[in-house]
């Protein structure tokens, strides 16, 4: 790890000006510690943005539920607020990493994880091609090892996928990310707060967050109840990332769907909703033979890689057993 | 006001229940700190990067990974390491008493970490039925694969202390 | 000193030690003025070294030196305990990524660690050998054969049922929680090293002859090892790395391999594809049992993994065939690993009886039963003690076997699959040392160098001494895990109770004649007291016929020796995304006498939870381009975790005392445990879902697309 400066934030305006003049936020460190140990990042300067209290939280907000950027991932996942209006939420949270890293990972930084691809997770000096790393190499898990690499948004430039689990049940649920920076507040919608390089051309460019640019929360519309589901598929049962996973919200009006929101994890470099799945869905029954049909639909507008093509149909399923869970079916 | 940068920063914090006032480099882990500044060797290194779990310690009552926290991040914060468990008349903390008595551990490389995460997991409300138990002491891996042991004496332990 | 019958089930002696973090491992030494060390690798799997630039990182502030070959003293070839014949810094070849090309010393972690990014490390990179391209030789010599008996091709001839299937298995690394790591420190010619280790006697003769220092003067301490699994069974090129830097810098020097160094560094399992060919009667009575096996080696340094072994010894087959091939890639050197040689012979041979079950159409246990070995089909020989009869039974009883069908097949979204397959292992036998003191206030010393890799030995070892000595357990002390102790065989192969066990009875009976001669041994503690004794020291051994440094499965004895098991597994598999659960298990064996209940329940559990990964999940891959392993690290690379595994396992024992295998009437346990599992866990995947994976580990897409 390279040698860095370090500096306490003592205010939102501190960290967005320690930003603009190129230093790297510290909040939890999960992240940023083992990019400073591989060469994915190597800042001369690091700001700690995790004393300031006001982006640390969770309230309701009328309509919406609040959460401040600092909140760590444990204490969403068992808050009873995020339980009665999030469940996604909660479930995705805690299915991700392992209780320690829980208390220290704050939400604000778990959406920025980077892809977990193991050609991008290479010790420094680069071993192989990888253009999220050395831009313009090239994508040696094209060529190479990548079941776990994306059926959606990928470009032969980069086949990586966004890991984050709480984003996925973000995505599903509409949340809009708060964000401020030297122009002031915006908000983004976490569904298109991400971006494929088949949508950019460019395999760095993975948010709309600008460089100088602070995930301060996220608003969460809980207006309409509707039950949740956050279904996480892996080979080990816990402290694993997803092969797939899925969120979904569904409201019901007896045993029909009056709304559906489904969203895929680990298969693009952002959660991929499927809006057209969730049209369809509106007024079918809540049962396995009426949405299976839906969401295999809608997979097939996936482009799987030769080694991956299993994703499809596990990513399907995974839509669908949301579906059924936030729908109360079995 | 512009925020001044430094790469050697002075931190206060406590130590199983030890004030200290040190100056540390900023890229410091708190696990490389505590096993090679301090002398506090039961933390352990496993794998660097928040994948094992070896390297738990509790920062203010909380379980988290030495690994993945710097010492400059503790400003203020108590830190707690299987050093400071046991009584100081060498009685064993009632989770340490479990695992000896569960046969919660081999090599022991695991254990300091599995012990503090123990001890964080009951008092979270953890440790109330098996299933919870395993999924809420899956942060760390213990290779010699003593986990039903490990789950048995979480669980008793939970028992006696609830 | 009174004879009083005690529970052999008693928690682990170290047990303070280890609870509270005053149990010391190689990496927790800090010398003074220490150095820590890391190692740059060769950035390619194959080519030739031009040259280290290592100007930026000398320039860092607390880099003390970085070492290249000119630095570094020549080492000749070695051989064996050393894993490896040419040691990094030899010559400019590149035969393996991540082979040591520099060393880095810094004056703290976070200083060597920034040095090793700073070098630059120039190669003419070659096309690396990667699994399935390399060449395929005999594993040792000019001919594959390994065994063969009988007329393997009649048998086939005349066979109303064949089964031949080719079972795979991923390469995997051991991922001891402490990856291996050496503290060198010199004084004058003097070198100590506190090493994480599971043989520190084995350490001196190759230390030694790599730095051409006296081995007098070379000791090894190791008092903790935070896991081995064969990974520091032999001697590794970074142990001698640490020395020759200490010796180069002048101080002490702290060498703790890196997680990711660690895949490189050390050896690892090796990928193996096993050929099986069954010739079977209408009834699934064995006619003729043909096993094939290839394991990958490196470009210079031989593994071969002998899977062949369990087909030589486990089922009565009048026609055997076996052959051994390697084939070399550009991968760092395998190594044995728990559990070796039956461990992946298992996985291959009793999938290939739970196959040949399904075809004749009987139980999985009976084509079993049918082919029970009453003798060695290797030699005739009898067993020196077998229950694998009564372990079938006694597993058959306990998990409901003959009941299973009976049991639901679903629950909630998991299909629920039963399998079972044999365990076992052969049996290694190492000669032993102890050293056995009595005090006369009735206090023990039990010495002997031993390693503590979480076995339980020096509970085991304590108990053996208490026992023959008629005092309490807390009387006794053990001192191990020194090379200034009395040198004894190895902390692997599950070996250790056996043989150092025997050899500290025999020290405590040595104690016991002493005190006879003495005419003592009526009240001896008083005795001593009286006749002004301070202590009584006894020596014990454990000798191997014809004074053999080895003795695998009872050769030049009239026995056969091996241990056996058998499992049977309940895994639940989501149809939906091909995921698999362990539910619950059964595991019973046949291994002699257990000293400690407890610690010997531990290791088979253990054993288990390692089958259970080894078939779900755990895997190495070699990238396929550029030939090294592709993930180093333990976040991309799957090991179980406490999540994955039941409570309910259930481990228990055919009472046994094995008089021909050792004093103490104990076989060996440490790697019974870790066999037989993936097979009996692919069958259960197949009972669920009917899907017949052979090639481990089962992934969920194996069984998604299966």
């Amino acid at each position: 790890m390279r040698d860095f400066a370090y500096a306490r934030a003592d205010s939102r305006a501190s960290a967005v000006e320690a930003l603009a003049d190129r230093a790297a936020p510290i909040a939890g460190g999960t992240e940023l510690l083992n990019w400073l140990r591989l060469g994915i990042a190597a800042p001369e300067r690091i700001v700690d943005i995790g004393g300031l209290d006001e982006l640390h939280g969770i309230e309701r907000r009328g309509t919406e539920l609040y959460i401040g950027a600092l909140t760590t991932l444990n204490e969403i996942g068992e808050d009873p607020l995020v339980v009665d209006h999030a469940g996604a939420l909660a479930s995705a949270c805690l299915q991700a990493a392992s209780a320690q890293v829980r208390n220290r990972a704050t939400i604000g930084g778990n959406v920025l994880q980077r892809t977990r691809c193991a050609y991008f997770r290479a010790e420094e000096p680069m071993p192989w091609p990888c253009n999220k790393r050395s831009p313009g190499s090239g994508c040696a898990a094209l060529a190479g090892l990548h079941e776990r690499s994306a059926i959606f948004g990928w470009t032969e430039d980069c086949v990586a996928v966004q890991p984050s689990d709480p984003a996925v049940a973000l995505a599903a649920l509409d949340a809009q990310v708060e964000v401020v920076g030297p122009a002031g507040p915006r908000t983004i919608l976490m569904s298109e707060f991400h971006l494929t390089p088949h949508e950019t051309g460019d395999p760095t460019r993975e948010t709309q967050l600008g460089p100088d640019e602070l995930i301060t929360g996220y608003r969460i519309p809980v207006g309409h109840p509707d039950g949740q589901a956050y279904v996480k598929v892996r080979e080990r049962a816990s402290y694993e990332y997803a092969i797939v996973s899925a969120a979904a919200a569904v409201t019901l009006v007896g045993n029909q769907i009056a709304t559906a929101r489904v969203a895929l994890g680990s298969v693009a470099m952002r959660p991929w909703r499927l809006p057209g799945a969730e049209a369809e869905l509106v007024g079918a029954q809540m049962d396995r033979a009426a949405i299976q049909p839906i969401i295999e639909s809608a997979m097939s507008a996936a482009l799987p890689l030769p080694h991956n093509g299993f994703k499809v149909t596990m990513a399907g399923n995974a839509a669908v057993r949301a579906l059924l869970a936030a729908g109360g079916a079995r | 006001m512009t925020l001044s940068f430094a790469r050697q920063v002075e931190v206060e914090l406590r130590v199983n229940g030890e004030d200290m006032r040190v100056v540390v480099s900023a890229r410091t882990t708190l696990l490389d700190w505590l096993r090679e500044e301090v002398g506090l060797t039961g933390a352990k290194k496993g794998c660097n990067e928040g994948a094992c779990g070896t390297c738990t310690v509790l920062v203010d009552g909380r379980r988290m990974n030495g690994c993945l926290t710097l010492v400059v991040q503790c400003q203020g914060l108590e830190i707690t390491t299987v050093e400071g468990l046991a009584d100081e008349d060498g009685t064993l903390h009632p989770v340490q008493q479990a695992f000896h008595d569960h046969d919660g551990y081999q090599c022991g490389y695991c254990t300091p970490g599995q012990v503090l995460s123990a001890v964080a997991c009951i008092a979270e409300g953890h440790a109330g039925d098996e299933a919870t138990v395993r999924e809420w002491m899956s942060g760390n891996i213990c290779r010699c694969s003593a986990y039903p042991q490990i789950t048995a004496a979480v669980l008793a332990a939970g028992r006696q202390t609830s | 000193m009174t004879e009083t019958h005690v529970d052999p089930a008693v928690p682990r002696v170290e047990g303070t030690l280890k609870l509270t973090g005053a149990a010391s491992y190689a990496a927790d030494r800090r010398p003074e003025g220490v150095l820590y060390a890391v190692l740059v690798g060769a950035p390619v799997a194959a080519g030739r070294l031009r040259g280290v630039d290592a100007d930026a990182a000398r320039a860092l502030p607390g880099v003390a030196a970085v070492l290249t070959a000119t630095d570094l003293p020549e080492f000749p070839e070695l051989s064996a305990p050393s894993a490896v014949t040419v040691m990094p810094f030899t010559d400019d070849r590149i035969r393996y990524e991540g082979q040591p090309v520099a060393i880095v010393l810094g004056d703290s972690i976070e200083a060597a660690e920034a040095g090793r990014s700073a070098v630059v490390v120039d190669c003419e990179p070659e096309a690396p050998v990667v699994i399935g391209s390399g060449q395929r030789e005999p594993a040792s010599g000019d001919d594959p054969v390994v065994f063969d008996k009988g007329d393997v091709d009649a048998a086939r001839a005349q066979a109303a049922v064949r089964i031949e299937q080719t079972y795979v298995q991923a390469a995997r690394h051991h991922h001891a929680m402490e990856t291996s790591g050496t503290v060198a420190q010199w004084d004058g010619d003097r070198l100590t090293l506190w090493d994480s280790v599971q043989a520190s006697a084995t350490v001196i003769p190759v230390v030694s002859s790599a730095l051409s220092v006296d081995a007098e003067n070379v000791r090894v301490v190791a008092p903790h090892t935070g896991g081995g699994f064969g990974s520091k069974g032999f001697i590794w090129p970074h142990e001698i790395l640490a020395a020759a830097a200490a010796r180069v810098a002048g101080r002490p020097v702290k060498l703790q391999l890196r997680r990711s160094d660690q895949f490189s560094s050390v050896g690892y399992q090796p990928w193996m594809e096993q050929t099986i060919r069954l010739a079977a009667d209408a009834d699934g009575v064995l006619l003729g049992v043909e096993h094939e096996v290839i394991n990958n080696a490196g470009m210079v340094d031989t593994h071969v993994e002998p899977a062949t072994e369990a087909s030589k010894s486990l089922y009565a087959a009048p026609s055997i065939r076996l052959r051994q091939l390697i084939e070399r890639v550009s991968l760092n050197v395998p190594t044995p690993m728990r559990a070796p040689v039956e461990g992946p012979g298992l996985w291959a041979l009793e999938s290939a009886m739970n196959e040949l079950a399904e075809a004749v159409g009987v139980d999985p246990l009976d084509i079993r039963l049918a082919n029970f070995a009453e003798t060695s089909p290797a030699d005739g020989r009898p067993w020196s003690a077998n229950g694998l009869r009564a372990a079938y039974e006694e597993g058959a009883r306990r998990y409901g076997w003959r009941e299973r069908q009976s049991r639901p097949r679903h629950d909630g979204p998991w299909r629920i699959g039963h399998g079972m397959a044999t365990c076992s292992m052969g049996s290694f036998r190492f000669p032993g040392a102890a050293r056995v003191r009595l005090a006369r206030d009735g206090s023990v010393v039990v010495e002997s160098n031993v390693h503590d890799i979480g076995s339980g030995v020096q509970t085991a070892l304590s108990q053996i001494a208490a026992e023959e000595l008629g005092v309490p357990l807390d009387r006794v002390e053990i001192r191990w895990g020194d090379t200034d102790l009395p040198r004894t065989g190895p902390t692997y192969g599950s070996s250790t109770t056996m043989g150092t066990g025997s050899a500290v009875a025999a020290a405590a009976r040595d104690v016991h004649k002493q005190l006879a001669d003495l005419g003592l041994d009526a009240d001896p503690l008083d005795a001593m007291e009286r006749a002004d004794i301070d202590e009584l020291v006894g020596e014990g051994a454990f000798a191997l016929p014809d004074g053999a440094q080895m003795n695998g499965d009872g050769q030049g004895t009239p026995y056969a020796m091996r241990t056996w098991g058998a499992i049977f597994v309940e895994v639940g598999v989501d149809p939906d995304f091909g995921v698999l659960r362990l539910r619950r298990a059964v595991g019973v064996y046949s291994a002699g006498r257990i000293v400690n209940p407890i610690t010997a329940r531990a290791q088979m559990t253990g054993g288990i939870i390692w089958g259970w990964g080894k078939a779900t999940m755990e895997e190495s891959d070699q990238e396929p381009v550029y030939g090294r392993w592709l993930a180093k690290n333990l976040s991309n690379v799957a090991v179980p975790v406490n999540a994955d595994i039941p409570l309910d396992l259930d481990v228990s024992f055919i009472d046994e005392f094995d008089e021909a295998a050792s004093l103490i009437g104990a076989r060996g346990i440490g790697e019974l445990g870790a066999t037989g599992v993936d097979a009996a866990v692919a069958a259960a995947v197949h009972d669920a879902v009917g899907v017949r994976v052979r090639d481990l580990p089962i992934l969920p897409w194996k069984v998604l697309v299966g």
